[in-house]
């Protein structure tokens, strides 16, 4: 699914990124929890978090998120912006609450990323 | 650990969460650069993440010294802090002492010490109450 199909499923506004939203992902997790991101969630998935801060751009960096959507029509402020744009990480937001925002991608087809093998994630080995 | 290492040393210090995370960031980014596959550096990006935030929750000060070899890669972490009282419970999975601005921040929810082993082939911690914690973490290549 391309980030320009997720953002009209979710009704998301751009933050960063609107030149890169042609890009694929093959799988979402949702979640406010960075540390449980960084161990349950895998390479070249889409994250959907309530959280809004630098943390989450810096765990998606980490954990090869492919791109952040913030949920519950949470804003980011003036240095989640930058790193993200420093990251070149596309971030958007939608009103949408974390289980409607999930719930919507899932049944256009999006699946979870316990759902996807890791060699199917888009990097291999 | 001998000829053909690459050694780089980190700093991280206590209480900076703005800057948390850099330091990792960095180390993927060097790890990329030498050509290591990906999946590794994800481990390896994740484990380094998580002993970060470690330190710039509960540590003073801290370092990150990172050595490549054609054989692993190692990430041996050494902090100035309050240590861990008791290891075997900090190990566990969901164990945290995190005040609600850790949690605040997407951490402190008991996860960090149980993720960094789960994602290196070596891992040891030691620690001395009231000195600080050392790490050390490998990934083969």
């Amino acid at each position: 699914m391309t980030l320009n199909e997720i953002k009209d499923i979710l009704q998301c506004e751009v933050i960063t990124g609107e030149d890169r939203l042609n890009m694929e992902v093959k799988m979402c997790c949702g979640s406010d929890l960075m540390s449980d991101v960084l161990a349950f969630a895998k390479a070249g998935a889409l994250l959907l978090t309530g959280l809004a801060n630098r943390q989450v751009i810096r765990t998606a960096e980490v954990a090869d998120i492919r791109a952040v959507v913030l949920v519950r029509g949470k804003r980011p402020d003036a240095e989640m912006v930058a790193l993200a744009r420093e990251q070149n990480l596309p971030l958007m937001v939608t009103n949408l609450l974390l289980y409607e925002a999930c719930g919507r991608l899932y049944q256009a087809g999006l699946p979870g990323c316990g759902e996807v093998p890791a060699a199917e994630s888009g990097i291999l080995g | 650990m001998n000829g053909g290492t690459f050694r780089r040393e980190f700093e991280v210090t206590g209480g900076d969460f703005y800057n948390a995370g850099r330091v990792s960031t960095e180390i993927k980014e060097i790890l990329r650069q030498i050509g290591i596959a990906a999946p590794k550096i994800r481990r390896l990006a994740i484990a380094a993440y998580e002993a970060e935030m470690n330190m710039v929750m509960y540590a003073r000060s801290g370092k990150v010294l990172l050595q490549v070899t054609p054989e692993v890669v190692r990430l041996d972490v050494n902090d100035v802090g309050p240590g861990i009282e008791n290891i075997e419970l900090a190990m566990q999975e969901g164990y945290s002492t995190a005040s609600e601005e850790m949690r605040a921040m997407g951490f402190g929810a008991g996860m960090g010490l149980p993720n960094i082993k789960k994602n290196a082939d070596r891992f040891e911690i030691r620690s001395e109450v009231g000195k600080g914690t050392t790490l050390e973490i490998e990934v083969r290549l």
